[in-house]
């Protein structure tokens, strides 16, 4: 299991790679990107990421721990960048393996929707015209963890 | 105690962490004092539905007792993914 949260770029074909080398035999490998979108098409000029830097790489532990509980898996993968970035470039990842697909499509899926709640990441979206406002959370975004 | 503040909490009340000497009993009662203090702190705290607490790093409520924490942190619902 390895939880990065970091500022810099990752790359990642280089990091599925690592990851699916790291658990030959495991049947199933699962990688879901995050990717900053610009959903009114040059509007959003960058997206700043905040964090809880004493909370963050623990919350984003228990949150795989658990999924490494409920699920069969060989190993999981979370990488979560903060700071600024632009549209197109990726906020996150996360990577999940097992003997089956089910199990890693759920376990990735049940990862996203806690880290989308759960771990203390803030959005700010910048844009074109100078304004900036944070990005609210989504009821559906909460709704989602009920399903678990 | 370390109070810490995140977001647009950060920027109503315009700094990113304090330290605060308190005998409040609960997060609650923490948030009145808080808000007592000045108008920047009551815009911030006006609706708790829209506020988290961590104690110690670990999310909780707003009625959880202070006793032996350390560092309080107040934020806005997050939104990572």
């Amino acid at each position: 299991m390895r939880i990065s949260v970091q500022d810099v770029p990752f790359e990642l074909g280089a990091e599925s790679d690592a990851f699916a080398a790291g658990v030959q035999g495991a049947g199933a490998v699962v990688t879901f990107t995050g990717v900053v979108r610009d959903a009114d098409q040059g509007g959003l000029k960058a997206m700043e990421i905040e964090h809880y830097p004493g909370m963050t790489k623990k919350a984003l532990m228990a949150i795989a721990e658990e999924a490494m509980k409920r699920w069969s898996l060989a190993d999981a993968l979370v990488i979560h960048r903060h700071g600024r970035l632009t549209p197109g470039e990726r906020i996150m990842m996360v990577a999940t393996a097992a003997r089956h697909r089910k199990d890693a499509f759920e376990a990735a899926e049940y990862l996203m929707d806690y880290l989308k709640s759960r771990a203390p990441f803030w959005k700010k979206e910048i844009l074109a015209s100078g304004d900036s406002d944070w990005v609210a959370a989504k009821d559906a975004d909460e709704d989602a963890l009920k399903r678990w | 105690m370390d109070i810490l503040y995140f977001a647009w909490v950060r920027e109503r009340i315009g700094l990113p962490r304090e330290r605060v000497e308190t005998s409040a009993a609960t997060v609650a009662d923490l948030v009145e004092e808080l808000r007592a203090r000045e108008d920047r702190y009551a815009a911030a705290f006006a609706d708790l539905s829209a506020l988290r607490v961590a104690l110690d790093q670990e999310l909780s409520e707003f009625d959880a007792p202070l006793k032996g924490v350390r560092e309080v942190a107040f934020f806005p619902p997050m939104t990572g993914g």
